[in-house]
């Protein structure tokens, strides 16, 4: 019987995975469902296995499973693992995604899974956590913090009771590698996982997972159970998250965990200090984690070994939007986003010129192509006026309006703020009316309170589009120092990013740069 | 909610009550009583009921020993705990960025049209609910949406008009 591979992803499912599955177990094929390999325009794709090794059919329909069996499918792929997109890449992380059953104790294993974990578990605590600090990692849910200082304070933090909260809710838009990692390679994340437990000494874990990753739910839960036995006592549970993009911050989602509503913490005190029920608190990215495996079977220093600057490692990035080879793309920083988004993504979709990309999630600043030489680097993106957050990049080709996509994050910021801190909250909605007062060109008329007598310094007259690009830039400037947390924060990235190198999108009047309306 | 509320007798609402109690008691022996027990225990009664009625609010307060407006708080907080039945299929159409990058504003628009719904109305005869969901991770082949449970990618007029079509249960 032929054994073949075909992922279980959801993105493959979307693309129609499962009645190509349905059609090779009718035609007699053995089916083993995997993670996905990570480029989208390949699902559904089917590996077919040979004596000469896997050899790949993408995308297939349904219709065509008997010419895939006979290997005269038109779509013939040769070895998978060879082609230029997954050649280029250096998968640390996603070494076994895409390649292995992901509920397979056995495939893990004999891939090289646990051997994170044993190495771990013969170090002394310190040891482990000096391994991560040697890796230099950091945060790769976006802030960038490194990992192995985060541990440290949870280690040196005073207390027998200790949690690992894994932040998994992936919401901005742009980004999907956390859910191709809990479907792809489980048990990646849970060994990462019961390392952080070992390190710090905390013997329990949350899993917090959006609910709009209904397949990374269940595939996380029956890895857990699985595992329960090789990572006791380590106890880890899946929490679902409900909706709100805010329980992404990380203290918001300690709140959520806790049964309250998603509000973000002022801090201090940090989680590592007091986080989840008040206790010294782990919590990291997927990302985070899920590295962690390969930093303590091969070292440290093998991770450091790549990189760019004070970004080490590898950083899996995630190509999305309106791109030709959209997909997961794991490689060690320093990269420039023109590679990522011309060589390796191929340029748009929809075969027109690139006007902007989005690097960073709904948070994330658009750049212009002129602006593709950057490395991808944590600290040349926040000198350019960005962030690489968790490396998801959107790209748009020459059919947006940037200022609607500006009005877009005010909107979302509006409808996902968790409410606590004004400028967020007020101050999303006000950005709203302010770039629809622009774009539509119309003049703001003085209202009641301006027309009063006592508001001797209120100019009484419509505001001209000048001065209304002032408004919004001093908004901006409120949200991003008075904000509590990133989503009012950082909302002025996408904002003052598609103000300042698009203004020909936001009428005639607009300044063509920062510096015009300084 | 007025309307579901008033076509209600007060028995109704006595037996609701009564059914809703014992399905709390039922999931406190599943997930615990503590506070953290409340957004598990939201989930399982949205899964079994389709909704979070307003008249579980007073059992959850009591079985998880909090104050019903922290219940309350909490339903209202989360988009996912609808206050009203949803239709018998639910369309989420994904609106975020990178979908948007890929027409999804079209389809949005389109989708308008044939349900005859905006986002977050239910048809009157209690078929399909629309809501927009702000991201399925599916971020290089959108336009996405999920259909009841099922994940759809590049959704264009013609698939559109598929799947619409098949939601006329």
């Amino acid at each position: 019987m032929t054994r073949v591979y075909v992922s279980k992803d959801m993105a493959a499912v979307a693309l129609g995975a499962d009645a190509v599955v349905e059609a090779l177990s009718n035609a007699g094929a053995h089916v083993v469902r995997t993670g996905s390999r990570g480029l989208f325009r390949l699902e559904p794709l089917v590996e077919v296995e040979t004596p000469g090794g896997r050899v790949g059919f993408g995308p297939v329909a349904a219709a065509d499973a008997a010419l895939v069996l006979d290997g005269s499918h038109p779509a013939r792929l040769g070895d998978v693992s060879a082609m230029p997109f997954f050649a280029r890449q250096q998968r640390f992380t996603f070494a076994r995604c895409g390649v292995i059953d992901p509920l397979s104790l056995d495939a893990y294993e004999a891939h090289g899974g646990w051997r994170g974990l044993t190495a771990a578990r013969a170090l002394p605590q310190q040891a482990a956590i000096d391994a991560v600090k040697a890796s230099g990692l950091r945060g790769r849910g976006g802030a960038g913090f490194p990992t192995g200082i985060k541990w440290q304070t949870v280690h040196d933090a005073p207390g027998p009771l200790k949690y690992v909260v894994c932040n998994a809710d992936e919401g901005d838009s742009g980004t999907f590698a956390d859910r191709m990692l809990m479907e792809g390679d489980p048990f990646c994340l849970i060994e990462g996982m019961a390392i952080a437990g070992h390190a710090v000494g905390a013997e329990r874990g949350y899993i917090y997972i959006r609910s709009e990753y209904p397949f990374a739910i269940r595939t996380m839960r029956e890895a857990i159970a699985r595992a329960a036995p090789i990572v006791a006592p380590f106890v880890l549970e899946v929490r679902v998250g409900a909706g709100a993009y805010v329980c992404g911050e990380e203290t918001a989602l300690l709140d959520s965990i806790e049964g309250k509503r998603g509000e973000v913490r002022a801090k201090p005190p940090l989680p590592a200090i007091a986080g989840l029920f008040g206790r010294p608190t782990v919590i990291n990215n997927v990302l985070s984690l899920a590295a962690v495996p390969f930093i303590l079977s091969e070292g440290g220093e093998a991770y450091a070994a790549i990189g760019f600057g004070r970004s080490r490692g590898t950083m899996p990035v995630q190509l999305a939007g309106n791109v030709r080879n959209g997909g997961l793309f794991e490689v060690g920083f320093g990269i420039t986003l023109g590679e990522l988004v011309m060589d390796i993504g191929g340029g748009t979709d929809s075969g027109r010129p690139v006007k902007a990309v989005q690097v960073g999630g709904p948070l994330g600043a658009y750049f212009p192509p002129s602006m593709f030489d950057l490395p991808f680097d944590y600290e040349a993106f926040a000198a350019a006026g960005g962030l690489i957050g968790h490396a998801g990049i959107t790209v748009f080709d020459d059919t947006v309006d940037m200022a609607h996509m500006a009005r877009f994050a005010m909107e979302f910021c509006a409808h996902e703020s968790c409410g606590k801190c004004t400028p967020c909250r007020i101050g999303s909605t006000r950005g709203v009316e302010l770039i629809d007062r622009l774009v539509a060109g119309e003049r703001r008329a003085a209202d009641a309170v301006e027309r009063l007598p006592q508001m001797r310094n209120a100019d009484g007259g419509a505001r001209p589009a000048g001065q209304e690009i002032e408004l919004l830039r001093d908004l901006c400037d409120t949200m991003k120092f008075g904000s509590l947390c990133a989503l009012g924060g950082f909302t002025p990235y996408p904002v003052l990013s598609a103000l300042d190198h698009f203004p020909q999108d936001f009428g005639a009047d607009a300044p063509t740069s920062s510096a015009a309306a300084e | 909610m007025s309307a579901t509320r008033n076509d209600r007798s007060i028995a109704g609402d006595a037996t609701h009550a009564n059914d809703y109690a014992a399905t709390v008691a039922r999931l406190v022996e599943d997930i615990g009583g503590e506070q953290d027990a409340l957004l598990p225990m939201l989930h399982a009664l949205r899964d079994e009921f389709g909704y979070i009625d307003d008249l579980m609010v007073p059992a959850i307060a009591s079985a998880l020993n909090i104050s019903r407006a922290d219940v309350h708080g909490v339903v209202t907080f989360y988009h996912d705990f609808r206050r009203e039945p949803p239709g018998r299929h639910r369309v989420r159409l994904c609106r975020a960025e990178s979908c948007q990058a890929r027409g999804a504003a079209a389809i949005e628009r389109l989708m308008t049209d044939r349900l005859g719904l905006r986002m977050g109305e239910t048809s009157a005869d209690g078929r399909v609910t629309f809501d927009a969901v702000y991201c399925l991770g599916l971020c290089a082949t959108g336009p996405n949406a999920m259909i009841d449970d099922i994940p759809v990618s590049r959704i264009d007029p013609a698939t559109l008009d598929r799947l619409l079509g098949e939601l006329t249960r």
